[in-house]
């Protein structure tokens, strides 16, 4: 499942994560995201979630207030993709609790080091659910560890 | 209290501005404070203000003075403090920036660190944003990780070593045993990792290819293991066990059979098994199947199978889930050429889906009944195609008006129903129709002489109703100019006749000329057959005279030419009137654009390449297609679209007045048992060889093969062809449109003729394709074929 890019976004077209596999000028994300970010919200309720952009094939999932939104190359899974937001949507639920908006933007470095769990380099490291949420927690402790002033 | 607040806290702030201007006030403040306390010593809370320049950097506002933090940060023996630096790194930087390249000796260190938490930081990092040299530097690395290591960090090793491969080629011989070795592990993201870096190496080295077709066994066990596997609560999905590495799985082995009879026989079983055994009734299902499906076809797979994987596609077809049914009409669009039969069993289900309401799945549909137009099903396939094209989104209006009108040139039952569809089309969506339209349409009618009365009557009514559509009304005011002594007769046998007198139809033509509607190619129909029903009427010819001289001094220029002309007509040439004002003679469908032999010379002038007038009536193709194609034996040609991956059938013209015929260079065909190939085109190391076929007294196959001894692939091959006008031709899809360099593959097509009327055959081959960037494009005539014998 090799992405491109990663962009979930709010309802009123306000980034929340970006996450970019291949090397691409701040100019031209900029771009990327307002494209992404107008096609997708432009959709009617019932459409299907893929979409064509340039030579990339978009892929595309509402949960609750958030879109998440991702590039694929021309020949990719479709299906599978959705199934790869999915599976980041249920660890994202599984580490919050419930998960909203609002733990993603207060707590979006975290968002992104579950993601760099999940994904690497644009395609699926690790697919097993378990695994990757006790990687994270080990992490964390690692984190808290390294953060209490006695072990500088 | 703890730090991080801080950072919420900032972050809560923020998100209470109520202005533009106020957020800019408090981000401003915000990097202010940061940049401060970067130019301090460490205090503990460096990681946390890069935390917060992240945040900023995503609402869009500049934050590169971040990205030397990020280096120092990296360096930080502190895990905390490690994990946000590189973060920031993959957002604030990417390989063009030069800090990056400070980077490479941290990563270096940690990649060998005692944390594997570490080292999977640096690999993530390494993955996401590491430049082509970083990529040399530690690709060893990289290569002794994959080999001693947990499978933790085997995984993400794995995934690295594809980027570093992407990145750097050359490197993919360096993780080839490495990646050999890592499929025996047990490990689910191991041997995902293994499997996504395998099909790397093997998409990228044809002889890495080789190799590992041998590991096609092993993977069919792997695949087998996983689809019969009992429930395994780790690793399933909606009831499949693990739908990610299934579907890499399938995907490798689509490579590996690919062109390769001996590894496609090694995978049909297990294909016939995950297509029967995977239950679709959700996405993961579904994932799973259409990947096996999209294998199926690529591979050399026996026709069972192949029919099994469209039955698939047809089942998704009734799908509910709209995503499943767009991707089923996208997978059969690709095959409909090779299967055509079998996509054809679905047909009513696909025409069905024109009706749905999302308009991706609306086009696809389109596409497919396009393709899916046959002799047989021609009729009650217009009928849903025109229903569609009433109720159609205004960007798929000329898309569906061109298919229908080509549909209809090929599949046409008789000229009658030929000629009601395209008059359909034009009053339901006359706007979106292609310029050649009009004269195509006027060398229809003329070539259906029984039907001309029955024509100017429909196309009067269509007048009278309604004349904002300029297509429809100028070829409504041509045949009314052509035809007007039919309509004025009264009587007509297809259809109810009109009682109309002179000067209704005058007046019909005269509202044409003076609405701000018409278009002046469209008043200059309308004036043209104002005066060729001078010689058609009797009463009214002054009326006539008096509508001529006056539009003498009308602004238009082209109009006001027509008019002295047709002046002159009245006053000095009058005896020639009738003679030139006759009626037309059938139009011959091939020649290339030369004004029509009864004009008399200079009288009516000659179009330019924009504006069209009723002389200029031949289909001349949209002017990116090469027109010179059907100048072949002078003039008997035949126009040709040039898609290669649709089979076109050159239009079979109503009336085919014989052409040129020399020799009959096929009388007698035998067939040879090999038959030879000639060599017809020799360029820039591309050569196109020539084989014919001979399988009927008056049909042919001629197969095209084109080869490649450039050191570079050559890309974008198309190859259109054109021969005598009674031939028929028809081409099947090629099989690819990239010729790998050194000869290494080939692209072949093959080419359907019949040549009932034994006309001497020659073919005019066009070839284009994309050669180290550049695209070339040549034409070559052959006039001589290999096998037959005369």
């Amino acid at each position: 499942m090799t992405m491109h890019f990663l962009l979930l976004f709010s309802r009123q077209g306000k980034l929340r994560l970006q996450k970019w596999f291949t090397p691409i000028p701040e100019r031209e994300k900029k771009k990327i995201v307002r494209d992404m970010t107008t096609m997708v919200l432009g959709r009617k309720p019932r459409s299907c979630n893929f979409l064509h952009w340039k030579d990339l094939k978009i892929v595309y999932k509402k949960y609750a207030s958030l879109y998440f939104c991702c590039g694929l190359d021309a020949e990719e899974n479709e299906l599978l993709a959705l199934e790869v937001l999915h599976r980041y949507v249920e660890l994202l639920d599984k580490y919050f609790g419930n998960v909203c908006e609002l733990d993603i933007i207060f707590n979006f470095e975290k968002a992104y080091f579950i993601l760099d769990e999940f994904l690497l380099g644009g395609e699926v490291q690790e697919t097993s659910k378990q695994v990757v949420s006790r990687s994270i927690e080990a992490s964390d402790m690692l984190q808290e560890v390294s953060e209490r002033p006695c072990s500088r | 209290m703890s730090p991080s607040v801080r950072l919420q806290e900032m972050i809560r702030v923020i998100r209470g501005a109520r202005t533009q201007g106020e957020e800019r006030g408090v981000i401003q403040r915000e990097c202010a404070a940061i940049r401060a306390q970067f130019r301090q010593a460490d205090n503990g809370t460096r990681s946390h203000n890069l935390a917060k320049l992240l945040y900023v950097h995503m609402l869009g506002y500049p934050a590169h003075f971040g990205q030397m933090e990020c280096v120092r940060l990296i360096a930080s023996p502190r895990y905390n403090e490690k994990r946000v630096g590189y973060l920031g790194a993959m957002m604030l930087l990417d390989e063009k920036q030069d800090a990056s390249l400070l980077i490479t000796n941290s990563i270096k260190n940690d990649l060998s660190h005692s944390s594997q938490y570490v080292q999977s930081l640096a690999l993530c990092t390494l993955a996401c944003m590491g430049s082509a040299e970083m990529c040399r530097d530690l690709a060893p690395e990289i290569d002794r990780l994959l080999r001693a290591s947990n499978s933790y960090i085997k995984k993400k090793a794995a995934l690295c070593a594809v980027h570093m491969v992407r990145k750097v080629p050359e490197l993919g011989e360096l993780f080839t045993p490495a990646a050999r070795s890592l499929l025996s592990e047990k490990n689910h993201g191991v041997l995902h990792g293994a499997v996504v870096l395998i099909t790397e190496l093997c998409e990228r080295n044809p002889d890495t290819l080789e190799q590992f077709r041998k590991v096609v066994p092993e993977l069919v066990l792997m695949m087998k293991g996983l689809v019969m596997s009992g429930y395994s609560p780790e690793h399933n999905v909606a009831g499949i066990s693990d739908p990610f590495l299934q579907v890499r799985i399938l995907r490798l082995l689509r490579i590996l059979g690919r062109n390769n009879d001996t590894a496609s026989d090694a995978m049909n079983d297990l294909l016939a098994q995950v297509a029967t055994n995977t239950d679709s009734s959700k996405t993961a299902g579904s994932a799973v199947l259409y990947e096996t499906v999209l294998t199926v076809m690529d591979i050399k797979s026996e026709s069972g199978l192949r029919v099994l994987a469209v039955n698939i596609l047809g089942r998704f077809l009734l799908n509910n889930d709209r995503n499943i049914r767009y991707i089923s009409m996208t997978s059969l669009q690709k095959i409909v050429q090779t299967d055509h039969n079998a996509v054809q069993r679905h047909r009513g289900t696909i025409v069905d889906c024109l009706k749905d309401q999302d308009a991706s799945v609306k086009r696809r549909a389109l596409e497919l009944s396009l393709a899916l137009v046959s002799a047989v099903n021609i009729r009650s396939l217009m009928k849903e195609l025109l229903l569609f094209l009433s109720s159609c989104p205004p960007e798929l209006r000329a898309h569906t008006t061109s298919g229908i009108f080509n549909a209809a040139e090929r599949y046409a039952p008789s000229q009658r129903w030929h000629i009601d569809t395209i008059l359909h089309v034009l009053t339901t969506a006359g706007g979106d129709v292609r310029d050649e339209t009009v004269p195509n349409l006027i060398q229809l009618i003329t070539t259906a002489t029984e039907l001309h009365c029955y024509t100017v009557h429909k196309l009067y009514r269509a007048l009278i109703t309604d004349i904002s559509v300029q297509s429809l009304v100028q070829v409504a005011c041509w045949c009314i100019g052509e035809y007007g002594d039919l309509l004025l007769r009264g009587e007509c046998e297809e259809t109810e006749p009109v009682q109309v007198t002179e000067d209704d139809v005058l007046d019909a033509l005269e509202t044409v000329l003076q609405s701000h509607m018409s278009s002046p190619a469209t008043r200059g129909f309308a004036l043209t057959a104002t005066m060729k029903l001078s010689t058609r009427i009797t009463h009214n010819v002054d009326r006539i005279r008096s509508i001529v001289s006056i539009y003498g001094s009308c602004i238009d220029v082209e109009l006001q030419q027509r008019a002295v002309e047709y002046n002159a007509l009245f006053k000095k040439y009058d005896h020639m009137r009738a003679a030139v004002l006759e009626r037309m003679p059938v139009i011959d469908k091939s020649s290339p654009g030369h004004t029509n032999g009864e004009s008399a010379g200079g009288t009516i002038k000659e179009l330019e390449p924009t504006k069209l007038t009723q002389e200029i009536v031949f289909p001349q193709e949209p002017s990116n297609q090469v027109c010179d194609l059907l100048d072949l034996l002078g003039g008997s040609g035949e126009p040709f679209q040039p898609s290669p991956s649709l089979s076109s059938t050159a239009p079979g013209p109503a009336s085919s007045t014989a052409g040129g015929d020399l020799l009959d260079l096929l009388g007698g065909l035998d067939v040879t048992p090999a038959p030879p190939s000639v060599t017809v085109y020799e360029k820039n190391g591309v050569t196109l060889k020539l084989q014919t076929d001979t399988q009927t007294d008056t049909g042919m196959t001629v197969t095209l093969t084109a080869t490649n001894s450039t050191d570079g692939d050559i890309t974008g091959l198309t190859l259109q062809a054109a021969v005598p006008k009674s031939v028929q031709l028809q081409m099947k899809a090629p099989s690819g449109d990239v010729i790998p360099a050194h000869g290494l593959g080939q692209v072949t097509q093959t080419v359907l003729l019949n040549n009932p009327n034994k006309v001497s055959l020659k073919i005019r081959v066009r070839v284009c394709y994309t050669s180290q960037s550049s695209v070339c494009q040549d034409t070559v005539q052959i006039d001589s074929f290999p096998s037959t014998a005369w």
